[in-house]
């Protein structure tokens, strides 16, 4: 029977009734006394030297305050990358300045030059429009195979060949994998290329800075996932404020998947605006700007490798990838394409040799960073469609093929060659789960009923692995990280018996108001509405990494059930008292506390009351009040996994692709709230959908972005996309964390794009078109083509 | 500044604003009725969407003076006055019809627009219907599922 509240419950959210009757309080609902705004002049050339930037007539037009330069952030530093990696040859990569206000040239369309403060966003408007730039242009740096060739030209003239790093990976197997392709009986070879998106929350960023000249306060409200990683970043390493005077506070956050988590260029410029002027100083993005400002995600270019034997057993990987970092060197942009897609190439098989190579390259382009995914998508997505393609060329059916590859349930734990230990799955029960919903049986039925309609069916079927939660900390400190990657709660019981649980991590959609409270009346057998869950303010909670790669139930929820413990382990030592009987033979179920073998009780409110009321309380043994605070840091990654399920139809007449039928099974472990967990993989998988589809960012010759508006960028809309059958029922659960979770909140978008376009390269091949590949977005044109030859 | 007067939410209002001040703009900035988003700059995304006069509006493509004289709705004037939910504001909690929240006024403003229309749309006509309002974060199923739910719980029951 379905639990109505607690762990395994689907729970309805808290959140939801304030976003459904308007009472949401994100961002840029908040205006302070005496606010002003800014506005960015923002470069509208690719790549030049910035001549001149002539603000005198724009700092005079009416209700400007002031306008900024590069000039007057001299004293800030730039804007920091997070974590060093350490090229093949053992050197460090390249880390040119990220300036928050373009210092000599301009690097790429959006770059901002100059921040116009004034009374009211319109006038800041205005004002923008009379700062006299000139730029004298340079030719830009687009492609990334020309970037790296040595004669172009440079991005960051102390960076040679545009190329920030060469990452080898793991370094000791590259002989062994060339060895092992060079004699393979059979190599599969695939060039394909993980297509640029824009993230696109629909909530635009948006940033408050607050200096309070009268106490040295500076306060920040900012659309974030990681308020203390902002607080550190700006605080400590760009504009020098101490941490205890510098409060981030973020509201209700309107969506992020990944591009709120970095230090952004215009919330150091409001703080330091604010400061100058010594008044709060507002700016919010609009669309538009998002486009030409919100780090972009994915953009890699691979060649991939996989050598065979005959019957199909995997033999060696290789990968070559080229993988663009925009123009700046972002927050976490060094280690997305690198640990956190290089770890993942083994997948859910067996496969005894890879090795990993990427170049990471400077260009005139929107930086690139992490988006829901992150790495791990362009990882999938590789291994998912070599796969297919070998399994053609060999004639073995793409499932089959999985499944003799799969690293088996006795496996675990099981060390791949790329460095990561997977603690626990079971790859066949998830594929045969998959194979049931998805009705497999039924495909032959259906495709005929579609040739019967003139259109080709398609059927795509892979597997996916993740890597959540990253972790330990020592273990990614000696792999280049400059921050730990622990999650924080504080647990504050009140007198009467309620408690708040101040987490470290910020949800943004996720519903973690209502999650932890589940986990937490469990533990304590408590009714939820006596918890209340605070996030996203430096002020209110202990120091945490925010919520990203799928981390807050696995990390931040681990330390909410250690600080839940402390709260129980001391309760019970209160209750002993209260009971007169030994601690040892205390225990709690249902909210209350009972001694073993005799009839004695005490209610969790008594044992609070006494807490913090401590008149017949043990003093010389234990401090009153109940508030305990833990930091969790993972002892491993947790590795969900899954096989998803595409069956296409393509009208040959106009090479549309329709999604017909979409399902997912995925081992998630335990789940806290199935309903939120199912949302999370519907979201994740129309995301996939729109990258293997619709979504591209793209450029023209010039740098300039041609996808930048919603007339231009494919977002999904309800009409393209299906119903999705998914499931969650595999459970093989975490070995390493208290809850046996490992995260549910990217899957859907790693999983699903090789489903999509193998189901299109199936349909074509079973229309007797032989075609091995097809680049996203799979738009009508690209399959019109593939379908002349 | 030109006056302008409106009855949004039952009650009535005036302000002063610029000619190119946008419907959405005034209903935020100036009433503080910030339930309704802002999430584009090209009239796509439907987080804006009210009701003028019994119809649907995205309000970031209405000047604030053209609503002179309007009955004009907001998400926050969709609950009954105890607090109580609507039916569509119901379904969407219950089948978990929204993530971040964000697109969320839009889409329930756009799914009664719909239902006043027509109480018994098939999914595909919910779909369709939804061109106008971009979810990032629920895939929409959810949604296509609550607006449905909504549909079934406000048809009145057929007679036996
Ligand atoms: S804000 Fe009105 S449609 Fe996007
Ligand atoms: S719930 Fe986040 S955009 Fe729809």
């Amino acid at each position: 029977m379905p639990k109505d509240f607690g762990i395994g419950a689907s729970s309805k959210r808290r959140e939801d009734v304030r976003f459904l009757t308007g009472k949401g309080r994100y961002t840029d609902d908040i205006n302070l006394q005496g606010q002003l705004h800014g506005y960015f002049v923002r470069s509208e050339v690719a790549h030049g030297m910035l001549k001149r930037v002539a603000t005198e007539a724009a700092a005079a037009m009416p209700g400007v305050h002031r306008v900024f330069t590069a000039a007057d952030l001299e004293s800030a530093g730039g804007l920091p990358c997070g974590w060093q990696i350490t090229d093949r040859f053992g050197n460090p990569m390249h880390e040119p300045k990220h300036p928050v206000l373009a210092e000599g040239k301009v690097r790429h369309v959006g770059e901002p030059i100059a921040f116009v403060v004034a009374d009211t966003v319109e006038q800041a408007r205005d004002a923008a429009e009379a700062v006299e730039v000139e730029i004298e242009d340079l030719p830009p740096v687009l492609d990334m195979k020309a970037a790296v060739s040595g004669d172009g030209p440079l991005v960051h003239d102390e960076v040679p060949a545009n190329l920030c790093f060469d990452w080898g990976f793991v370094e000791d197997n590259r002989d062994a994998v060339d060895e092992a392709i060079r004699n393979a009986p059979h190599v599969t070879t695939l060039e394909l290329v993980n297509n640029r998106l824009v993230a696109n929350p629909m909530e635009p960023r948006v940033a408050i800075a607050d200096f309070d000249a009268s106490t040295g306060d500076h306060t920040l409200y900012l659309t974030s996932q990681n308020p203390h990683l902002i607080r550190l970043l700006m605080g400590a390493f760009v504009l020098g404020i101490p941490e205890h005077k510098l409060r981030v506070v973020a509201p209700d956050v309107g969506g992020a998947f990944g591009s709120k988590i970095f230090l952004y260029n215009e919330e150091v410029a409001c703080m330091f605006a604010s400061i100058q002027l010594r008044r709060p100083v507002k700016w919010a993005s609009t669309r538009s700007e998002a486009f030409v400002s919100d780090k972009h995600g994915r953009d890699h270019v691979t060649k991939i490798e996989l050598a065979l034997d005959d019957d199909g057993t995997f033999l060696a990987l290789r990968t070559d990838t080229l993988a663009n970092l925009g123009a700046y060197l972002s927050t976490i942009g060094s280690v997305t394409p690198t640990y956190l897609h290089g770890t993942l190439m083994a997948g859910n098989y067996k496969t005894p040799l890879i090795y990993v190579n990427v170049r990471t390259v400077f260009t005139n382009t929107v930086p690139v960073d992490a988006y829901r995914g992150a790495g791990r998508p362009e990882a999938t997505y590789q291994l998912e469609r070599v796969i297919d393609k070998a399994a053609r060329e060999l004639g073995i059916d793409p499932i089959e093929l999985r499944r003799r590859n799969f690293v088996q349930p006795e496996d675990f734990p099981y060390a791949t060659p790329v460095a990561v230990e997977y603690d626990t799955g079971d790859y066949g029960a998830v594929l045969d789960k998959l194979i049931e919903i998805a009705d497999l049986a039924g495909f032959e039925a259906r495709r005929k009923q579609s040739e019967a309609n003139g259109l080709l069916r398609g059927l795509g079927v892979n597997t996916y692995i993740e890597a959540c939660g990253i972790a330990p900390s020592n273990l990614v400190g000696q792999l280049g990280a400059r921050a730990g990657f622990y999650d924080s709660a504080t647990v504050r019981v009140n007198a009467t018996g309620g408690l708040v649980v101040m987490a470290g991590t910020k949800a943004h959609g996720q519903g973690h108001e209502t999650t932890f409270a589940q986990v937490v009346a469990e533990m304590i057998g408590i009714d939820e509405t006596m918890i209340e869950v605070v996030q996203g303010d430096t002020a209110h909670t202990p120091m945490g990494m925010g919520s990203s790669g799928s981390r807050s139930i696995a990390v931040g929820g681990s330390a909410v059930v250690r600080a839940t413990e402390k709260i129980i382990n001391k309760a019970k030592k209160i209750a002993a008292h209260l009971m007169e009987a030994a601690e040892a033979d205390v225990d709690l179920a249902d909210g209350t506390f009972t001694v073993a073998g005799t009839d004695k009780t005490v209610a969790w409110g008594d044992v609070c009351l006494a807490a913090y009321v401590p008149h017949n309380y043990p003093l010389e043994d234990l401090e009153p009040g109940l508030e305990e605070t833990a930091f969790y840091d993972p002892a491993n990654f947790t590795f969900p996994a899954g096989a998803y399920a595409c069956e296409v139809e393509i009208d040959p007449e106009t090479g549309k692709v329709r999604i017909d039928r979409f399902a997912a099974a995925d081992d998630f472990g335990n789940v806290i709230n199935p309903m939120i967990v199912e949302g999370q993989v519907h979201g994740g998988i129309a995301q996939g959908i729109g990258q293997a589809l619709l979504e591209n960012c793209a450029y023209d010759e010039n740098g300039q972005l041609i996808s930048a508006s919603y007339m231009d960028y494919a977002m999904p809309r309800a009409s393209d996309l299906p119903m999705y059958v998914v499931d969650h029922s595999c459970q093989t659960p975490c070995t390493h964390n208290p809850l046996g979770v490992k995260g549910c909140g990217e899957a859907g978008a790693i999983g699903s794009p090789p489903a999509v376009v193998n189901a299109v390269l199936d349909a074509l091949n079973s229309g007797g078109h032989k075609v091995d590949h097809i680049d996203m977005p799979v738009s009508p044109s690209r399959v019109w083509q593939a379908m002349q030859g | 500044m030109t006056k302008v007067s409106m009855t949004v939410n039952g009650k009535a209002v005036s302000g002063e604003v610029e000619g190119r001040t946008l419907l959405a703009t005034f209903l935020r900035e100036d009433l503080h009725l910030t339930g309704t988003h802002i999430g584009c700059d090209t009239s796509q995304c439907g987080a804006c969407v009210v009701h003028v006069d019994g119809q649907a509006v995205k309000a970031c493509t209405m000047f604030a003076a053209e609503a002179e004289g309007a009955e004009v709705t907001t998400i926050e004037g969709i609950a009954a006055a105890d607090g109580t939910m609507s039916p569509v504001q119901k379904a969407f909690q219950e089948h978990h019809g929204l993530q971040c929240g964000f697109c969320t006024p839009g889409m329930v403003m756009s799914a009664h627009a719909l239902l006043a229309e027509n109480p018994d749309p098939s999914e595909a006509e919910i779909r369709e219907y939804l061109q106008g309002n971009i979810c990032r974060c629920t895939g929409y199923h959810n949604i296509v599922k609550a607006i449905a739910a909504a549909a079934a719980e406000m048809r009145p029951v057929a007679a036996e």
